[in-house]
């Protein structure tokens, strides 16, 4: 990014992430840890107990708008999720789309939960694009809807089979949540928060918008728990590639379409139908033909992780495509990567070859996630 | 029997014409939990200054250069099953390969501990 650390941003988290040793490094333009005690026991850790993030880089957002009906209209010209369908405190996962069906970012959407804020869609999108995604939705907004950009409050997440025993200990309501859906509460007398129940991790978990004045003490009290540990960005990666969860601008970016990244599941029937957003032609038309090329995972015969960038071979030996992250999965004991093949060699099994610094390692395509999803339902 | 130094941070121990090679615990350190290590063939002959491994640590990938000239006599099989021996014990059992010296003197333009020692705190 060329930022010199003078002009890195903190998160109202940075001095607890000091004062527990975390290595701090650029990430987006912000200095965030990377890692606490080390990135494979961190993610371990979260797999087997809990792990706390701080995610407060990431772009939070509110369309506010007269009632659900209009907010939601409003945003499914950008997006191709079906919004208008979901039910009060409902999330879902979209994209942020270009006219040519490219993905500019993905991003969640949560349906206020109560009257109280009826009209209002809760976004929380990356932090490397929330300048031009809020500009994007802000240059696109009618008359009588306004985008209010949250950026004085923190973002948490709460993450592991033990998070939900240790968010409904602070908030019993968290635990009444279902996957997927967000809600307004008060943790341990801490006003304005609002919890989902979602993540990425492959993880049960918690994320958790905070005012950013008492984001540290809610840290403090959720890492009072044995249970839980903070983690670094390092963990977070491994643990959301093994859950074969796209990074923005390595695994989906301004150059793939919805269809090609295998997220088709994630535009909504009643779209697919309609239309509407931005790209639905050339989307549709890929649903319909399929795409020329589409993500997918691999998993390899040895131990040599294959990175972003490497070529992905054919066994005839032709390139036919390139790794978008590769890493050593900790849970899955082995390397673990994803990246975009020719739609010929997209089915799950296809053996293929990686080129891992100038040796070709024997893989195969692999369904995703890598491990077990434990969402509770 | 004195260990010598690199600047990229191999440490090199030599002992009756055999050199044995593996990475500064600072350079584990900053590398992270290490999950494999590829090893040269044994057999090979290298150059001082050839690429003759690679460290993969959960971060990336890092080359290791054979900081004298020679052929490769040993490799450390047990960091196949356990490249974690890598952070646990860089400068023991977490060595990378043994090197038959073909120049002895290639040692002296190494640097010693203390100087290596002052090189790191350059760094930081």
């Amino acid at each position: 990014m060329g930022d010199t650390p003078g002009n890195l941003k903190q998160t109202p988290l940075h001095a607890l992430h000091v004062e527990l040793g975390g290595k701090m490094v650029p990430f987006a333009g912000y200095e965030m840890p990377v890692q606490f005690k080390g990135v494979l026991a961190e993610h371990i850790h979260v797999r087997e107990a809990a792990g706390l993030f701080d995610v407060s880089h990431m772009g939070q957002a509110f369309i506010i708008g007269p009632d659900h009906d209009t907010s939601a209209k409003f945003l499914e010209t950008l997006v191709p999720g079906d919004i208008l369908g979901l039910a009060p405190g409902g999330m879902r996962y979209s994209m942020l789309l270009a006219e040519d069906g490219g993905i500019l970012d993905d991003l969640m959407i949560t349906r206020a939960g109560s009257e109280d804020y009826a009209g209002w869609i809760y976004v929380v999108v990356n932090a490397a694009c929330k300048d031009a995604d809020f500009a994007h939705i802000c240059a696109a907004l009618p008359e009588g809807l306004e985008l209010d950009i949250a950026d004085s409050k923190a973002l948490l997440a709460l993450q592991g089979p033990k998070a939900v025993e240790v968010l409904a200990n602070l908030a019993p309501e968290a635990g009444e949540l279902s996957f997927m859906n967000g809600k307004r509460m008060e943790i341990a007398g801490i006003e304005g928060c609002i919890v989902s129940r979602s993540g990425y991790t492959g993880e049960d978990g918690f994320e958790i918008s905070v005012p950013g004045d008492e984001a540290e003490n809610l840290a403090r009290m959720l890492l009072e728990s044995p249970d839980v540990e903070p983690i670094g960005l390092g963990a977070r990666d491994s643990l959301r590639l093994e859950a074969g969860l796209c990074l923005y601008g390595h695994d989906i970016d301004r150059a793939t379409t919805p269809v090609e990244a295998a997220l088709t599941w994630a535009i909504g029937k009643r779209r697919r139908e309609e239309g509407g957003f931005p790209g639905a032609d050339k989307i549709l038309g890929q649903i319909s033909d399929g795409a020329p090329r589409k993500r997918v995972g691999l998993v390899f015969e040895d131990r040599a992780p294959a990175r972003e960038g490497a070529k992905i071979l054919s066994e005839a030996g032709d390139e036919i495509g390139a790794v978008t992250s590769g890493t050593f999965g900790p849970s899955v004991g082995a390397p673990v990567a994803m990246g975009y093949v020719a739609k010929e060699f997209a089915k799950a099994d296809t053996p293929v070859g990686v080129d891992v610094r100038g040796k070709v390692r024997a893989a195969k395509v692999s369904k995703m996630p890598f491990i077990s999803k434990r969402y509770q339902k | 029997m004195t260990m010598k130094y690199t600047e990229d941070h191999e440490w090199v121990r030599a002992e009756g014409g055999e050199a044995t090679i593996g990475i500064s615990p600072y350079a584990a350190e900053q590398l992270g939990d290490v999950v494999y290590v590829e090893l040269p063939d044994l057999g090979k002959s290298y150059k001082a200054g050839d690429e003759a491994a690679t460290v993969e640590s959960v971060k990336a990938a890092s080359e290791v250069y054979s900081p004298v000239s020679g052929e490769i006599t040993a490799v450390n099989d047990a960091l196949e099953g356990n490249p974690a021996l890598v952070n646990e014990s860089a400068d023991g059992e977490g060595w990378f390969f043994k090197i038959k010296l073909a120049n002895e003197g290639e040692l002296a333009k190494l640097m010693d501990e203390a100087a290596y020692k002052e090189f790191v705190a350059g760094l930081e």
